[in-house]
């Protein structure tokens, strides 16, 4: 009870005398507006001093049209003073005359012959009512001069004339409204006995109020309801997504990975030939890759000598694809379908004494691809790479088992697969505590001599490996279709829980 | 990638029960088990093994695999009896210069195995064959033929026979542009002054690859108990595998085989079945898997994969077209011993790992709008002229410097050369959500050239409230920035409250408030304020 009293806000207790009014009563005697009252009500209810009712009511009100009618009067009626003038008329004269929009000549046209007021007849209208039924007033016109009304209170008549007028365009409309009905309880009565317990009370801390001792000394706080609910607020952060692309990064950083990065726009050598993809491969085709209206320069002659002839007739104890190797096709512009070109340009790259080195990358990749709920044409990839004499296929399992712990995987199984650049090759599949299901995840290999002898200048194991990345942000932040990545709906974006890993 | 349906009762039948553990082996001998149910079992078959592209492949190999069957698997060929000739005509030679040939018996077809038959071909077509451009596939009744086979080119409008499933004989040209398979395959041959044609010795054409076989003499049917089998293209090697595909899955379902002698300026037969030889050495495999194998182990897992081990030489069967180095071995073998087998293990090298340096520098540009209150947003690198322009009331003629992108399978065409257009899509699409709405993109824009920019959108927002967003971050990057009134500068801005900005005397970009024009095109009804800058020369100066 003291609590209760002593969480009163300054508004609830100007309202609080009068609380056995109606709420415009409430507004006028408290000197606050209405949105004040409704909302000390509110806090009220919450408090149990009273209950809070909304009764409804149909109210029906004059529509935009119905105004105007209101002072010029309804057509109909505009149009019956015209007959009364004229008697009988040819209907083109008398919505010329009548100056009514096609819309209402129709309208009035209808009214006055269903209460035979008029006949029609070869084009021509005539009066058919005398002077008294002229002058007589419509329901229609009565009901439209009587508004406001409830709709409760509505007489037959008026209702007959509200089904007529509301099948005509913003003559009437009907409201629905919620009249607030005001129950003081048990507890309220109580409060209300209470009144002269009533004293200031320290609102809101204000630096005048801090300014001199004897604003506070002394005085009581009101106590807050520190449990009502709050409107949400929302801060800056980024793009989940990108939370996402950081920690794989810190992954890789962790585990001795440095960061590579590159071009979005590759020429075909580094994304396929470089890669040992065959000029004929079907990935190089319109149909699944982004290919852009310009030719690239390509690296140093010898390179490209060598990746020919590694093509043309293979390398290190290699067959080659056996075909004639086209320089052209090698320039091609691409949007890169892999981060593995980057990988490849590393390769290239790197000095003999870096060696054992690891590298990683992770970033966009493009496929030409329809876009619905389970497809995009832009996607990230993740790519690791081991530059290593010693390395093996166990080694290549141990990384790809720690990235998808990591990840927050503790199961995960591999299976052969197939890469032109990767031999041997493997997928792997991620277990999926929660929904007790295998998660196809992890594309990798050991890189072929084919790639790494023309690119490294000799054959050592290179083990590669590309996990796309979107279906695990999606799982992560519950996201089912993929177009939702990139919607930028701020709504999503601002309730995106933070990730904590 | 391609997929091979088999009957359930026959993969039962022949091989075992599809339990759990079977599945498991499908997986792990590399063939996906892509569905299944009471009647069909659905298998995807990686490009690399064409050779698994039909039933009796796949059981070939998979017996292997699972142990029961090992080694290299031998077929037996006959020679060719009277008449089993193709003539290789001179003419063919710049149109489809070559063609591997064989005659297999004692087929007894019916539905399913024709079915089958058809199956392989189209398969074979689609993948190793790319799209019949490398390889077409012909197989003819033998009873309605008559040996030997001429392999020739003629002018188009002198090739005259019916193609399958008409009812007419049409000419080479009428084919190209009025029967189906001629239409979809026409790009392969128009053009050329001849197009190829087999015909027997009694001239009646066979088919015309790589587009279409005759209805008399090119259909087999369940009364065909013999075939003549062709394959043409442009590489005799590739041609000869894929002719022992088919002829050694035909053998699996009991044919016979029969050679054929091929009458080149050389006289040459196939199919040859002679095994290719490689080396293996058990160190580089040791090595290569991080395994300890012995020779004998060696041996067993190779035969397990269908080849056969003497001596530190595999021999290849001649069906496998995958086998072009050592490591192709390396990986069969591993497969034999078991990918759930192997021991994942990390090794101890120690190598330094370490950030991108421009990453770093994006990061921290990120972490301080943040702090501002902005949120991230992240766009599609794709766009298409109505969002790149017409909204953002750049005139037609300067319409230029975008890249395009062939072929796009949606409305996204062309790259995007800025990210302001983006943002600005952004809040287009966001005139329900809450107010203030204020973010950002740092990301690559194409003008042509690749680039790092960053742009920021205020809603509302205004010169003031931009201009000191940009002063906040500069210093915070502790970077010096001039602003400068310039008479160009981009059409979606208002004239006087634009400005460029200008760092180590270079223009890296501007900012302003956007034009209600635009904000009309993009039915936005908040004042925007927007900065759009190009990281590169701050990258630079942290380099």
């Amino acid at each position: 009870m003291q609590r209760i009293i002593e969480s009163l806000s300054p508004n609830e207790i100007k309202i609080i005398p009068y609380l056995n009014n109606s709420v415009d009563e409430i507004c006028e005697k408290s000197e606050l507006d209405n949105t004040s009252v409704l909302r000390a009500l509110e806090y009220l209810h919450n408090k149990k001093i009273i209950e809070l009712k909304f009764e409804k009511k149909k109210i029906v009100e004059i529509g935009v049209n119905g105004s105007l009618y209101r002072s010029k009067g309804l057509p109909e009626r505009r149009l019956l003073n015209l007959l009364n003038e004229k008697h009988i008329i040819s209907l083109s004269e008398a919505q010329k005359e009548s100056k009514l929009s096609n819309d209402e000549f129709k309208a009035s046209l209808g009214a006055l012959k269903k209460k035979a007021l008029i006949e029609l007849k070869n084009g021509k209208i005539s009066l058919n009512a005398n002077r008294e039924e002229i002058s007589k007033k419509s329901l229609e016109e009565t009901l439209i001069e009587s508004l406001p009304l409830e709709h409760n209170s509505l007489s037959p008549e008026q209702l007959l004339a509200l089904k007529f007028l509301q099948n005509r365009k913003d003559i009437l409309q009907i409201k629905e409204i919620k009249i607030p009905k005001i129950k003081i309880t048990e507890i309220g009565k109580k409060v209300l006995e209470a009144k002269k317990d009533f004293q200031e009370r320290i609102e809101q801390l204000t630096p005048e109020i801090l300014k001199k001792d004897s604003c506070w000394k002394g005085k009581k706080f009101r106590r807050y309801d520190i449990l009502s609910p709050l409107p949400e607020i929302s801060g800056g952060k980024r793009h989940f997504v990108n939370q996402s692309i950081d920690y794989a990064k810190k992954i890789w950083i962790d585990m001795g990975f440095k960061e590579m990065s590159g071009n979005l726009i590759m020429s075909s050598f580094w994304n396929f030939d470089a890669l040992f993809t065959a000029q004929d491969h079907p990935v190089r085709e319109m149909q699944d890759t982004f290919f852009i209206n310009k030719t690239e320069e390509l690296p140093n002659k010898n390179l490209v000598k060598a990746v020919k002839d590694s093509h043309e007739k293979g390398v290190a104890g290699s067959k080659g694809w056996e075909y004639e190797w086209k320089e052209e096709l090698a320039k091609k512009t691409v949007l890169r379908t892999h981060t593995t070109c980057l990988s490849a340009q590393m390769l290239s790259k790197i000095k003999e004494k870096n060696i054992p080195a690891k590298f990683f990358a992770i970033g966009k990749c493009f496929r030409n691809e329809t876009l619905d709920w389970k497809h995009g044409f832009e996607f990230n990839q993740t790519e690791g790479i081991v530059i290593d004499e010693n390395a093996n296929f166990r080694h290549l399992l141990g990384y790809l088992k720690e990235f998808a712990r990591k990840m927050g995987y503790e199961k995960i199984r591999f299976r052969p697969a197939y890469f032109p650049y990767t031999e041997p090759s493997l997928e792997g599949d991620v277990w999926d505590e929660e929904k007790k299901e295998w998660i196809e995840l992890i594309a990798a290999g050991i890189f072929r001599p084919e790639v790494t002898k023309p690119l490294l200048g000799k054959a050592i194991p290179v083990l590669a490996w590309g996990p796309g990345f979107d279906r695990m942000i999606m799982k992560i932040f519950g996201i089912k279709d993929i177009r939702d990545l990139y919607k930028n709906d701020l709504n999503q974006i601002r309730k995106m829980k933070f990730w904590i890993k | 990638m391609a997929n091979i349906k088999i009957p359930r009762e026959s993969f039962e039948k022949d091989i075992g029960k599809l339990d759990e553990k079977m599945q498991e082996r499908i997986a792990l001998f590399g063939t996906t088990l892509e569905d299944f149910d009471e009647k069909e079992i659905e298998l995807e078959i990686f490009p690399d093994r064409p050779d698994l592209l039909s039933y009796s492949g796949f059981k070939r190999a998979f017996l292997g695999f699972l142990g029961k069957k090992t080694g290299l698997k031998k077929y037996q060929i006959n020679k060719p009896e009277k008449n089993y000739k193709v003539i290789i005509d001179s003419s063919v030679k710049k149109i489809r210069p070559y063609t591997a040939c064989a005659i297999v018996k004692k087929l007894n077809l019916n539905d399913e195995k024709i079915k089958e038959i058809i199956d392989i071909q189209e398969k074979l077509h689609n993948t190793l064959g790319r799209n019949r451009k490398k390889i077409a596939i012909g197989i003819y009744p033998l009873e309605k033929i008559k040996l030997p086979i001429t392999f020739q080119a003629l002018e188009p409008d002198k090739i005259l026979f019916q193609p399958l499933e008409e009812d007419k004989e049409m000419s080479g040209i009428q084919i190209l542009e009025k029967h189906p398979a001629g239409k979809e395959y026409a790009s392969l041959l128009s053009g050329k002054p001849k197009f190829p044609i087999f015909k027997d010795a009694e001239k009646n054409i066979l088919s015309m690859p790589p587009i279409i076989n005759s209805h008399l003499t090119g259909k087999i049917s369940n009364k065909t108990k013999e075939v003549f089998i062709e394959c043409s293209g442009f590489d005799l090697k590739i041609l000869k595998k894929c002719l022992n595909i088919i002829v050694t899955s035909l053998a699996e379902r009991g044919g016979k085989i029969y050679a054929m002698e091929l009458k080149y300026k050389k006289k040459i037969t196939t199919p040859n079945l002679t095994p290719e030889k490689r080396k293996i050495s058990l160190e580089n495999t040791n090595q290569l898997l991080g395994l300890n194998l012995n020779e004998k182990q060696l041996k067993t897992l190779l035969e397990k994969m269908g080849y056969d081990y003497s001596k530190k030489i595999v021999s290849i069967p001649a069906w496998r077209t995958d086998i072009l180095h050592e490591v192709d071995l390396i990986e069969d073998i591993a497969i034999a011993y078991g990918y759930e087998k192997f021991i994942p293990e990390i090794p101890k090298v120690a190598t330094i790992s370490e950030e991108n340096k421009n990453e770093i520098i994006k990061r921290k540009i990120a972490e301080i709008l943040i702090g501002l209150n902005l949120l991230e947003v992240s766009n599609y690198h794709l766009t298409n002229k109505r969002d790149q322009f017409q909204n953002m009331g750049i005139p037609k003629k300067q319409e230029v410097g975008y890249l395009e992108i062939e072929e796009s399978k949606t409305e996204y065409d062309i790259l995007r050369k800025n990210l302001t257009a983006y943002l600005l899509k952004n809040l287009s699409k966001n005139i329900d959500a809450e107010y203030p709405q204020r973010i950002f993109e740092i990301g690559k824009v194409f003008n042509p050239e690749e680039k790092e920019k960053l742009s920021i959108a205020l809603a509302p927002g205004n010169f003031t409230e931009i201009r000191q967003i940009t002063e906040y971050l500069f210093r915070m990057l502790d970077l010096k920035i001039k602003f400068k009134e310039r008479e160009n500068f981009p059409p979606y801005f208002i004239e006087g409250r634009v400005g460029e900005i200008n760092f180590n005397n270079k223009a890296i970009g501007f900012l302003g408030e956007i034009h209600p024009k635009i904000l009309k095109n993009w039915k936005i009804k908040m004042p925007i304020s927007l900065l759009e800058i190009d990281l590169e020369e701050i990258f630079k100066e942290f380099d």
